[in-house]
């Protein structure tokens, strides 16, 4: 049944280890971005507004393949935007693998500020009012009173955020990074007659990375749940 | 309490999970033709077959613009069609990609598959094999203007090569060559294509008849470098234990070989690259 897993050829830990490091770089990265994205969205001038808007609307509305053919065969291939030092004996998979995060957290972070927004939302508008009246500017408004609160309001959105982002890096292989996806393609081209139990492997896996985030997301969502 | 809670939760999930592939399984059946005759009754008693080709490999099988489709396979495919009675307008094209090959075979949604099929053990399981109709090798593709390329043991000093993830050819190029080149994996081998022209790879690599039928596509601008490393044989893809249905494929095979239709069809399809026609293989038992 598994037996195909005895092939020394199949490094099962390394791709999923891949995998998890895809997924937590570009988790910080669109974190962040993410943040500032909900920053310009919020803020009182007109042509940040519009930049994040539009931003969003485009990226969150790309299919992710499209992002991440592009950066490879747009940015790296076409237009010479290389992340990597081109005469190191491993160039192309750093390449492949930092192009990865930049088009995983270009899309990933359109999700990260529309769910901080809905956090905002939830912040009373006395709050930022009265905070105004005590004479606080635009950005410590929004980051000593507004953001802490939205933050914890948005703590289960944001870990769907994370378990979407967490298999969307299985698309990361059609640009070449060796990810769980990568290794199997490999075993489909090669255990043709055990196919099921490749698909079922790769789906336990998952799971098993999933839930364990899943459930622990979600008590510290109940823990951090502003009172009202 | 709530441990058992989760349990019983994943257990849910796991037996949907089971379930929905299985019914996926299940189904599809009897599509293409079924039961349990062979493929020589079939075709006798229908006057209709459906065979599995590749929809996207420029040379081999590829579905143009228009709807019809043209190629290698397609030409072998339409021979054996014919040695069996049945005439073009009989034929179902149906796209059987290499992932899904055993199971299109195993369900009987194609009565045979002429795809780039290479003949390997492990598929010997699951599909039995008419032919090989050719035998093509891996091989390398390059730019016309390149010269440092002539062969396999010219692949040192850090170079670019492309191929599809996972596929056998970027296999061999991993265990083989790792130390002295890079292997950019891509989805499709068009991809490989825009990065070889626009300078990102130094080659793409893969079985020699695929590369012509790209660098047909392309011409004046891709070379084949014509020193294959390995061989593949290409078989014709039938039910497992399909002894007479084996037997008319490779008497039809051998009928296309000799009348020289063979040769016409890889000609006109590959030919144009400049890509060297091999001889005709030899049927294996």
């Amino acid at each position: 049944m598994f037996d195909f897993l005895s092939n020394p050829d199949y490094d099962l830990v390394g791709a999923f280890w891949t995998t998890i490091q895809l997924t937590f770089f570009s988790a910080i990265g669109a974190l962040i971005w993410g943040t500032i994205l909900v920053g310009m969205r919020v803020s009182p001038v007109p042509i940040m507004r519009g930049f994040a808007t539009v931003y969003v609307n485009v990226f969150r509305n790309t299919p992710l393949t499209v992002i991440i053919i592009f950066t490879s065969l747009g940015l790296s291939s076409t237009l010479g935007v290389n992340l990597a030092a081109s005469d190191s004996p491993t160039s192309l998979a750093d390449n492949a693998f930092r192009l990865a995060v930049l088009g995983f957290i270009v899309y990933t972070a359109t999700f990260v500020c529309e769910s901080l927004r809905s956090g905002i939302n939830t912040v009373p508008v006395g709050q930022a009012e009265a905070a105004r009246a005590l004479g606080l500017n635009f950005t410590q408004v929004l980051g000593l009173i507004v953001l802490p609160q939205a933050f914890r309001a948005v703590i289960a959105p944001l870990a769907n955020v994370l378990i979407a982002l967490l298999k969307n890096t299985t698309v990361a292989s059609v640009i070449g990074v060796a990810e769980a996806s990568l290794l199997m393609s490999t075993m489909v081209e090669n255990e043709s007659d055990s196919l099921f139990y490749v698909f079922i492997l790769f789906a336990l896996v998952f799971v098993a990375l999933v839930l364990p985030l899943g459930l622990l997301l979600g008590w510290v969502a109940k823990k951090a749940e502003v009172k009202r | 309490m709530r441990l058992n809670r989760v349990l019983q939760v994943g257990a849910v999930v796991l037996a949907a999970g089971l379930t929905l592939t299985a019914c996926g399984g299940g189904s599809g059946s009897g599509s293409g033709a079924s039961g349990d005759k062979n493929l020589v009754q079939r075709a006798k008693d229908n006057k209709k077959l459906t065979i599995g080709i590749k929809f996207d490999q420029p040379g081999l099988g590829l579905k143009k613009p228009d709807g019809t489709y043209a190629g290698f396979d397609v030409d072998v495919a339409k021979y054996i069609a014919k040695q069996l009675g049945v005439e073009e307008s009989g034929i179902t094209w149906k796209e059987a990609q290499s992932a899904q090959r055993e199971d299109l075979i195993k369900k009987g949604e194609v009565d045979f598959i002429v795809a780039t099929y290479s003949i390997t053990d492990k598929r010997k399981n699951d599909v039995s094999f008419g032919g090989p109709y050719f035998i093509a090798h891996q091989d390398l593709l390059v730019r016309s203007d390149n010269t440092d390329i002539t062969g396999p043991e010219s692949l040192t000093g850090n170079k670019k090569l492309c191929s599809v993830k996972g596929s056998t050819p970027a296999q061999n190029v991993k265990t083989k060559y790792a130390k002295e080149v890079q292997l950019q994996e891509v989805g499709k081998y068009t991809d490989c294509v825009t990065a070889l022209l626009n300078g990102s790879v130094d080659a793409m690599t893969t079985d020699d008849v695929i590369l012509a039928g790209y660098a047909a596509q392309q011409p004046g601008k891709l070379k084949l470098v014509g020193k294959g490393f390995t061989d593949e044989n290409y078989g014709v893809g039938l039910k497992k234990d399909d002894a007479d249905g084996k037997a008319a494929v490779n008497k039809a095979i051998q009928a296309m070989e000799q009348d020289g239709s063979w040769q016409k069809s890889l000609e006109s399809n590959v030919g144009p690259s400049g890509y060297k026609i091999p001889a005709a293989p030899a049927i294996a038992p």
